[in-house]
């Protein structure tokens, strides 16, 4: 009997076991190895050359600055996002007035929830092209004309090496706000509601609530999130790609690893070397998530 | 572990990954890949005659990837017939996609590419590491050969497409569409406002200064895609110096960037800009942004090349003649007014590892009859290099202001090669020509970072260097 059911589970796990070392491990595997080699991509001849490639991705102007606007997004993008989220969450949950039925969220916020959740049914190249047009930097941008209104003037957005990155961000955290408010949504309800009113009977207002009940007992999400949210900061290839001029901006204040990937590994004919930041890319992202699953480590607490 | 926020970088990964999976399998097909080196067996399989110069099986499949974009495919596929019509037996697999270096990329890998690739368009296989890798067939073989009219058709062709698809002394890429590139405008609107394009700067600022004041932009341009403007400041400075400006730049000489017509071209670029005279915000603006607002008369004159016509043709109000005038003329130009930058495009190659090369090389000579490149013109309105096979069709505005701006330059036309050349400089280069159109550096500035990215290509080692006969 033992020995059926071994092979039931076995029979079970093969297939997907197959395809993830198909599909996931072996293009990994192989990436270290062209990342030695000065493969161009488009021919079955290369030559094995140790780590040149990384030698001279030290000195490769835009292989840095490309790092420097990911550091940029890295630190800004989910704090942000998950401040907002965290906010727009507690709102929805526990921000209306207190009445007789107890705590509950503001008016309508099965509406908002669904208003913010929509940009995630977006695929991200659509994203990317309707804010191109809003940051259309002539004076019959969207973006322009409401800052027009407002007497602002206008702004060239995307095309102004100073501001470009900073759209990039925006897109990003307006179109990944909506999916950590729904998750942080989730969290918030599981939370049993008498936390809330024992805290409400203690005399505790909104805020303390949010920082004293909220955010500790959401912790194990937050981190979740902000690990997921990293990932996505180092990545950002597609916004890049459509949205911004050249790709990689004006002056390349928008260029991202990612971009230095494609660009060198498809148009280039250096797959080994984009092989090589594809790389550099993997250990940053795995050294960036431990570090942050570690450093935010909090006992946890059960209810 | 999926979030819908892996969105991208799944989309990236799977590009990733796709790449990789084609690299699997070229590694571990490799021993398939070099072990097939059968087929030249085909391709010797006939004997040569003058009806059959590479001696074609007749019988041999012929497998032709054709880049299906503004041009379509309609024209290869009459190719196509043409070619069953000399050989009967031979089955044709015809493949017209976008997507060229997607589903190409493994094939070149594995050692079986096929044996007549279009490759052109934003995906294209780079076309000088495969020159560099010895991956191309030599056309030289080609071009000496009888053409189907008669006399070499090394002769019958502008002198433009052999030098257009020349690597390392080899002609090894046949570019098939002749492309003329200048600032275009619409003839009606200029006729109705008594404006003609201006021959010298200070006309042209005269003539910017007029069109300014009637309330229209006198210049946009594709801001997101620096390498348009690139082409008027090229001109510009090609004309003031001479060809030696260009052939320095693409030969990667030390301070060819900083060569004094260079340097001037991209001052009076600069005063375009500080005099107001460029669209508000085109710096931020992709080619179909900006060429819409062309379109809709919100701006005079455009940089882009003889597609544009058919480019825009849905866009373009009725009675809009897209007309092209070459750039103006600064001070002491070396070169006349009716000269411009003419290039040869869509690449077509017949890969060494190809199993029917001779067959390759005949449909290429079948492109380049009259009969075939009339047929060109006919479906795409777009001229080819086989000289005068566009004789008697009906022409466009624009191809007829195109073709008649190609006699007028003859051998004053130009080109450069240095952005298919040197892959790795051309966006390094575009940086450099995106900020000064958008006023941010001064000429002096632009010349030294332009003059950078050629001397990072020059010193790289990974860069095959090439000079310019």
């Amino acid at each position: 009997m033992r020995h059926g059911q071994y092979r039931f589970i076995v029979g079970f796990l093969v297939l997907p076991l197959a395809l993830y070392a198909v599909f996931v491990i072996s293009p990994f595997a192989q990436s270290f190895y062209y990342s030695l080699t000065n493969w161009t991509g488009v021919s079955p001849a290369f030559e094995f050359i140790g780590f040149r490639n990384f030698q001279n991705l030290m000195d490769d102007a835009l292989f840095l600055r490309a790092l420097r606007n990911n550091a940029v997004l890295l630190v800004v993008m989910p704090v942000v996002v998950i401040l907002l989220a965290l906010f727009f969450a507690f709102l929805l949950n526990v921000g209306g007035r207190g009445s007789r039925s107890g705590v509950q969220g503001v008016r309508g916020s099965g509406f908002y929830k669904l208003a913010f959740f929509l940009p995630q049914v977006l695929s991200v190249p659509v994203i990317a092209v309707i804010w191109a047009v809003i940051f259309d930097p002539t004076g019959s941008g969207l973006a322009n004309s409401v800052l027009r209104r407002v007497g602002l003037g206008s702004a060239g957005w995307l095309s102004d090496p100073n501001l470009a990155l900073y759209c990039v961000l925006w897109v990003l955290v307006w179109g990944s706000v909506g999916f950590y408010l729904v998750l942080f949504n989730a969290a918030m309800s599981s939370i049993p509601r008498d936390i809330f009113e024992a805290a409400v009977l203690d005399g505790a207002g909104r805020v303390s609530t949010f920082f004293r009940v909220t955010i500790p007992l959401l912790w194990d999400t937050i981190q979740t999130a902000w690990v997921y949210l990293a990932i996505l900061a180092l990545d950002v290839y597609a916004l890049v790609a459509v949205m911004t001029a050249g790709p990689g901006g004006p002056n390349n204040s928008t260029q991202v690893i990612s971009l230095q990937i494609a660009q060198n590994g498809f148009q280039f004919g250096r797959a080994g070397y984009a092989s090589a930041i594809g790389v550099v890319l993997f250990f940053i992202t795995l050294l960036i998530a431990a570090i942050m699953l570690r450093a935010t480590r909090r006992e946890r607490i059960e209810y | 572990m999926n979030t819908p926020n892996d969105y991208s970088r799944r989309l990236f990964l799977q590009r990733a990954m796709l790449a990789s999976v084609a690299a699997a399998g070229g590694s571990v097909l490799a021993g398939c890949a070099s072990g097939g080196d059968d087929p030249a067996d085909i391709s010797k399989g006939a004997a040569k005659s003058a009806k059959n110069p590479f001696g074609v099986k007749a019988d041999a499949p012929l497998d032709v990837v054709i880049f299906k974009g503004g041009y379509g495919d309609d024209y290869a596929k009459f190719h196509e017939e043409l070619y069953k019509n000399s050989f009967r037996g031979a089955t044709i697999k015809h493949a017209g996609i976008t997507d060229i270096r997607q589903q190409l990329q493994p094939r070149f890998n594995s050692g079986n590419p096929p044996d007549v690739i279009d490759n052109s368009g934003a995906e294209q296989l780079p076309l000088s590491t495969l020159a560099d890798t010895g991956q191309l067939t030599d056309l030289t073989e080609l071009f000496d050969t009888e053409s189907i009219d008669g006399g070499k058709i090394r002769d019958s062709l502008i002198p433009v497409a052999l030098e257009a698809g020349e690597y390392g002394g080899k002609t090894l890429v046949l570019n098939y569409a002749l492309e003329v590139y200048g600032l275009w405008y619409d003839k009606t609107l200029f006729d109705k406002n008594g404006w003609a394009p201006a021959e010298t700067w200070a006309d042209f600022l005269d003539l910017c200064k007029e069109i300014k004041s009637a309330g229209i932009a006198p210049m946009a341009h594709q801001g997101k895609y620096p390498y348009y403007i690139q082409q008027v400041v090229m001109d510009m400075a090609v004309k003031h110096g001479g060809l030696g400006v260009v052939t320095a730049i693409d030969s990667l000489e030390p301070n060819a960037w900083k060569n004094d017509s260079v340097k001037m071209a991209a001052e009076a670029l600069l005063e375009i800009k500080s005099k107001g005279y460029m669209l508000e915000g085109t710096e931020g603006l992709d080619h179909i942004q900006s060429q819409t607002r062309w379109n809709e008369g919100k701006a005079a004159f455009i940089p882009s090349g003889s597609w544009l016509e058919n480019e825009q043709k849905e866009v373009a109000p009725e009675g809009f003649a897209t007309t092209v005038a070459p750039t103006p003329l600064m001070d002491g130009s070396q070169l006349p007014f009716e000269c411009t930058r003419v290039s040869a495009a869509e690449a077509f190659i017949v890969p060494t590892k190809a199993k029917n090369v001779a067959g390759g090389l005949e449909f290429l000579r079948i492109m380049l009859s009259k009969e075939g490149a009339a047929k060109f013109t006919e479906l795409t309105a777009a001229p080819t290099v086989v000289q005068g096979a566009g004789e008697g069709l009906d022409l466009t505005p624009a191809a007829a202001s195109a073709s008649a701006l190609v006699e007028a330059g003859a051998d004053s036309n130009w080109n450069y090669y240095y952005f298919n050349w040197y892959s790795p400089m051309k966006p390094k280069v575009e940086t450099a020509f995106g900020e000064l159109a958008a006023g941010r550096v001064t000429a002096d500035e632009f010349c030294n970072a332009a003059q950078k990215a050629a001397d990072e290509t020059a010193k790289d080692p990974q860069t095959q260097k090439r000079t310019r006969s």
